[in-house]
């Protein structure tokens, strides 16, 4: 493997890694705080996805703006989601929630099938992000790559600023320590969760509204992210931010790094990842940074 | 020390994080009718193929398979409190040991049926080793880390066929000195075959819950600190109850892929696991008998949503049907369908 591929892979791993983390982050709060196992949060960047596909005609080449409505879109559709499916689930254990969150990708896949069909679409790049920069003599790496790691960059900040800087950051990092105190301290938990959730909807939906113009748009797109997303979120233990940027990183390699290696190691690349996963776990049962925001 | 006195010594002190299932009855407990209740369901069971068509014998025969690989699962999750999101591992390694083992050339059932189980118990050893040193939600993405391992295991490399899978050339079958004795290939033989599986399973597992070893892994789900604090080394009880599931699923695999001549990757795959916990939690955790009927239960709900004789232009969405029908049973049953009955009897008492 020569230098430019090298630099190449590199930035494809960042890339892949950052939009993981996008997917993670918002799981890893809903877990750690929320206490819910949510396996329908794939869905969510699927609906992202779907979104970027089916508002690219409404808003032309306005491409920020498209990003930004499917962004409050997602957000307003998290809130009601919480409000109708989750709020009474708390009291009930975890497999309950595991259950019904099941049900609801079902729901979600099988909705997407009746609006939208079973064909893979395509989502143009707008213009201004188009085309690419030369790497080395023959590689050449496209602007758009270039963005989406950028984008998911600034997200992280912001989101680390929010949870680090500001009152609803202080009550979210307490909630994910210490529910029932921050219950007992007069925190209206209920309308913290509604946001938390609504945050970690919009999130993942920008997370695939990005992705939707690399990937393209297709069915069932939510359960590889999802799985993924759950790896990264063990790895680096359950409602750690921090811990989600690390391990959406290590992943992002890994799999990345993965897909090159040389026959006939590259039979197994699919694995490992998970074999990353058990590694960490048995050296740190409670993943990298446990219960820590 | 005697077994009640091993449950008693868990049930008393508080855990510092209590698993959510630590608060289900005792699963080796006596439920209402005792043995009967099941007895007389295989009976009924028994006789069903002299009354309905060889479409409804698959449908039952795969109903029962089903409920074997349930009802190994319910071994970690109900009784020892173990949730894992990796059990169709097991599943697909016994199915795939008996669709490798026999080649194209066929072997013997009393070769087959111990490697599928053997290998099966053999991969729980291995996962269970290293998957025991976490715990909650850790230990189901680990399981689940597993089984994914497993799953690209079959589906990338050559041995394991590709995403396509493998034939079953030769159904398996049992000879004994030139008489056939059993014949796999046979409907009928296949039929009782998976009857006395699902028998043979449901009674050792109850038996097992009920001896000294059952109790232990009850008193590990209710409480495992205070079961250290009384004596008992719970990790090797933790990972005899994890290589026996995983065994008996294996036992599920071989009948499957009996069943269906043919092995694919997806057999291995986390909708698989999530699917057989599903079940788990459709019928009633902490019960033999939900176990069953939630795999039932499931297994006839989607058939029935795919059936565009009974429901129409709907069976092309059955997802949504299924789907709105499992959030209506979580929102009614918080205890599973075997709770309703339990609510019923309560209404009739008023």
């Amino acid at each position: 493997m020569d230098i430019a591929t090298f630099l190449v892979q590199c930035l494809n791993a960042v890339q892949y890694g950052l939009l993981l983390f996008l997917v993670a982050s918002g799981l890893t709060l809903i877990f750690g705080i929320m206490g819910v196992i949510n396996l329908a949060h794939g869905s969510f960047y699927m609906l992202g996805a779907y979104l970027a596909f089916a508002l690219s005609p409404v808003f032309g080449d306005q491409f920020m703006l498209r990003l930004l409505a499917g962004v409050a879109l997602a957000a307003v559709f998290g809130y009601l989601l919480e409000w109708a499916f989750f709020s009474f689930l708390y009291q009930r254990d975890h497999l309950q929630q595991v259950l019904m969150t099941y049900a609801l990708i079902l729901v979600f896949e099988e909705l997407r099938s009746i609006l939208v069909g079973n064909d893979v679409h395509g989502v143009p790049i707008p213009p201004w992000l188009s085309g690419g920069f030369r790497l080395g003599g023959l590689m050449e790496y496209p602007w758009y790559r270039v963005f989406a790691s950028v984008a998911c960059l600034v997200v992280a900040v912001a989101l680390y600023a929010v949870v680090n800087r500001t009152r609803l950051g202080m009550m979210i990092r307490a909630g994910a320590s210490n529910r029932d105190m921050v219950r007992g301290l007069g925190v209206d938990i209920r309308h913290l969760y509604r946001i938390v959730f609504a945050g970690g909807v919009a999130l993942a939906a920008l997370a695939g509204m990005i992705a939707a113009p690399l990937s393209s748009v297709y069915p069932n797109m939510g359960a590889s992210v999802l799985i993924i997303s759950f790896v990264i979120v063990v790895i680096g233990g359950i409602g750690s931010i921090t811990g989600a940027l690390i391990a959406s990183l290590l992943v992002g390699f890994v799999d990345t790094f993965g897909k090159v290696l040389p026959q006939p190691w590259d039979q197994f690349s699919g694995a490992g990842i998970y074999l990353l996963m058990a590694i960490v776990l048995v050296w740190r049962p409670e993943g990298l940074m446990k219960r820590a925001v | 020390m005697p077994s009640d006195a091993v449950t008693a010594a868990a049930a008393g002190a508080q855990a510092s994080d209590p698993p959510d299932i630590a608060g289900l009855p005792d699963i080796g407990r006596r439920e209402a009718g005792g043995w009967l209740v099941p007895a007389a369901a295989a009976a009924v069971v028994a006789v069903l193929p002299f009354l309905v068509s060889p479409y409804a014998q698959d449908l039952i025969v795969r109903m029962a398979i089903v409920a074997i690989f349930a009802l190994s699962l319910e071994l970690l999750v109900g009784a020892t409190g173990l949730v894992s999101l990796g059990h169709a591992a097991f599943l697909g390694i016994g199915a795939y040991a008996a669709v490798l083992g026999s080649g194209d050339s066929g072997a013997p059932l009393y070769v087959l049926l111990p490697l599928a189980v053997g290998g099966a118990a053999l991969y729980a050893a291995f996962v269970g080793a290293f998957s025991l040193r976490t715990r909650g939600v850790y230990f189901i993405m680990v399981t689940l880390a597993f089984a994914q391992l497993a799953y690209f295991v079959v589906h990338d490399t050559k041995a394991g066929g590709g995403s396509d899978g493998i034939f079953l050339y030769v159904k398996p079958v049992l000879q004994v000195g030139g008489t056939t004795l059993l014949d796999l290939g046979e409907r009928l033989h296949l039929y009782y075959a998976v009857l006395a599986a699902l028998v043979g399973t449901y009674a050792f597992i109850a038996l097992l819950l009920r001896s000294r070893f059952g109790h232990a892994l009850d008193g590990i789900r209710v409480n495992e600190q205070r079961m250290r604090a009384a004596g008992f080394s719970t990790t090797p009880y933790k990972l005899a109850a994890f290589i026996v599931a995983g065994g008996l699923a294996g036992l599920a695999g071989f009948l499957l892929a009996v069943k269906d001549g043919a092995v694919n990757p997806e057999l291995l795959s986390w909708h698989e696991s999530g699917a057989v916990l599903l079940m788990l939690i459709l019928g009633g955790i902490g019960s033999l008998r939900g176990a069953v009927i939630g795999a039932v239960a499931f297994t006839l709900l989607k058939e029935l949503f795919q059936s565009e004789a009974l429901v129409g232009p709907l069976a092309s969405h059955w997802q949504l049907t299924l789907g709105l029908t499992i959030i209506a049973f979580v929102a009614a049953l918080p205890r599973g369908l075997i709770g309703l009955g339990a609510r019923l009897r309560g209404a009739a008492r008023g």
